[in-house]
């Protein structure tokens, strides 16, 4: 400890802690929590890292790294992942965006508003086991819109329920729980424009039109932007939803990753995964970042509620 | 204000869409569950629903993950929520490795974590239980950031050190301080992390199924291999309670607190 810290700890001022400051045995308090975040949380993170930089025998080597960084299926499933990602992440963006202006321009506390953001609140959660039963109770055999379909609509691409099982099928599914998710995030935004903007625009002879796109959407983009980076981290670390609607190993890197990890044909091969794992991480880690320096700009005038 | 004709319009066709996407799913599991079984294509039965109390393993599955949600609650309330208060009051150098330490899961996907942690849980279940109960370890850490974001706002909104100061003055323990005094006072923040807790630990499916676990949702997937109509009839029944308990929340500021996903 410094000699600046020792003083600080002694300011009267409360905020830095006070006279309790002065004893090191306050560190011991910290262990518990410490230990057990070591066991659970920090264990298992420097595992997978680590793990990247070694052989199937515990060698250091990036001999992994490399292969896997260069073979095609990884490469094609990593690619499927961040494909399917960016795509639902901005679709869900823009259909919750607007869903969750449709809300916020709606009675404040009206029965509308507590159903839908109550809803919404449930079925972002609703991803994985769930949301493939109600998937495939809508446009699988024997769903409800596939009977219709087979009935009405032969000829289209909804009377065989094979489409379900493709890229667009999970791009459908995870869109379904991507746009109460933008919901969620995004309505504290738009809930603290200001009225008084628009007056000042309305007064100044501003159009419609023009508040939005003068006032309105840049105010906006930041936290747009923001919203739409956790959608697509939301989407591209899913595993769940995949996993029970098509467990093809090499689609998604999440479902590569599951079969590297527990192959019950003997290939297992927990080095691969722990590859595969570290650049998951990489771009998630990106993404976040990115994420907070955005926040960073919105909170000036949007926290202070 | 009036809203003119176009806003309206715009408003209604949005909500339409919305509702359609989210809403037809939601209609076809329960069109889906009430179908008749065999060949018979008129009528409706609630055979599915009926089935749903028949099936031994979804009750065991229902009660060891509320058993693990309970454990992971009094994690929180035992372990996070007084480290967290320590280190506001003691220790402040401690407080931004601490913010950073709790929000590391939300960089690091669940399937990933299963691969770090998947030799720990061999471990477990060989020396300690193989119980799907001791997934609450994992679970705990993986609520983290949530907990941590209500708590620290809770936190930050009363004055808690003046408190800490006056229970000591008066002769409280610290331990008093902490569970007597402060706890009390954040308690909403505290109920906000347990409610999120149960939601994480009933929903929670990729760490059980790869590990082998049978929790609620592993349970579910494999009924719905043999018995589609019952799976689907339990994914809208846990759907619904779900919906019924958070319409009952009526305050608006828990509820809003609940749903703060706002992460970094």
């Amino acid at each position: 400890m410094t000699q600046l810290q020792y003083k600080r700890a002694g300011s009267a001022n409360g905020r830095t802690g006070s006279r309790y400051w002065r004893s090191k045995t306050a560190y011991l308090g910290v262990l518990p929590f410490l230990a057990f975040a070591g066991v659970f949380l920090l264990f298992p993170t420097w595992n997978v890292v680590s793990g990247a930089f070694r052989d199937n025998y515990g060698e250091l080597s990036t001999t992994i790294l490399k292969s896997v960084f260069n073979d095609p299926i990884a490469r094609h499933a990593f690619g499927n992942s961040l494909e399917l990602s960016a795509k639902t992440a901005v679709v869900g963006a823009i259909l919750g965006g607007l869903f969750a202006w449709a809300i916020a321009t709606g009675k404040p506390g009206g029965v509308f508003y507590k159903v839908a953001v109550a809803l919404s609140s449930v079925l972002a959660q609703f991803g994985g086991v769930m949301l493939v039963f109600a998937f495939l109770a809508t446009f699988g055999f024997n769903g409800l819109v596939l009977t219709f379909a087979t009935k009405f609509l032969p000829t289209t691409f909804l009377a065989d329920a094979s489409w379900l099982y493709s890229m667009n099928g999970l791009a459908v599914l995870y869109t379904f729980f991507q746009i109460p998710l933008m919901v969620l995030v995004f309505l504290p935004t738009l809930e603290n424009l200001k009225p008084q903007w628009r007056e000042a625009s309305d007064a100044l002879g501003g159009k419609s039109f023009e508040y939005w796109l003068r006032v309105g959407i840049p105010i906006l983009t930041p936290s747009f932007a923001g919203a739409a980076l956790l959608l697509f981290v939301n989407s591209f670390s899913a595993y769940a939803t995949a996993n029970v609607l098509i467990n093809l190993a090499d689609y998604l890197t999440p479902l590569q990753i599951a079969t590297a990890l527990t192959s019950e044909t003997g290939g297992s091969n927990p080095a691969e995964a722990k590859v595969l794992s570290f650049y998951m991480v990489i771009v998630v880690v990106i993404a976040m970042t990115m994420y907070a320096l955005l926040r960073r700009k919105v909170s000036n005038w949007e926290q202070r509620r | 204000m009036r809203q003119s004709l176009g806003v309206r319009l715009w408003r209604l066709s949005i909500i339409a869409f919305v509702a359609f996407y989210l809403l037809v799913p939601l209609y076809a599991m329960f069109d889906f569950s009430t179908k008749p079984f065999g060949f018979a294509d008129k009528g409706r039965t609630f055979r599915a629903w009926q089935m749903i109390g028949e099936q031994q393993d979804l009750f065991q599955a229902v009660t060891r993950s509320l058993i693990s949600a309970a454990i992971v609650m009094a994690l929180i309330l035992f372990l996070v929520v007084p480290t967290a208060i320590w280190v506001h009051l003691k220790l402040p150098l401690l407080r931004r490795p601490f913010e950073l330490l709790c929000l590391l899961p939300l960089a690091i996907p669940a399937i990933v974590i299963v691969v770090g942690i998947a030799p720990l849980y061999r471990w477990i279940s060989i020396n300690v239980s193989e119980s799907p109960i001791t997934l609450a370890g994992v679970y705990s850490m993986l609520i983290l950031p949530y907990t941590y974001r209500s708590l620290s706002a809770a936190l930050d909104a009363v004055d808690i050190h003046t408190l800490a100061e006056a229970a000591t003055t008066l002769g409280a323990t610290i331990s008093r301080v902490i569970f007597g005094i402060i706890m009390p006072t954040i308690r909403t923040g505290i109920i906000n992390g347990s409610f999120i807790a149960i939601a994480l630990v009933l929903g929670e499916y990729t760490i059980s199924n790869i590990l082998n676990f049978k929790t609620f949702q592993v349970v579910i997937a494999q009924i719905g291999r043999s018995n589609g109509n019952v799976a689907v009839a339990v994914s809208l029944a846990s759907l619904l309670f779900v919906l019924f308990l958070l319409l009952l929340i009526p305050n608006k500021k828990r509820q809003g607190a609940v749903l703060d996903v706002d992460l970094a």
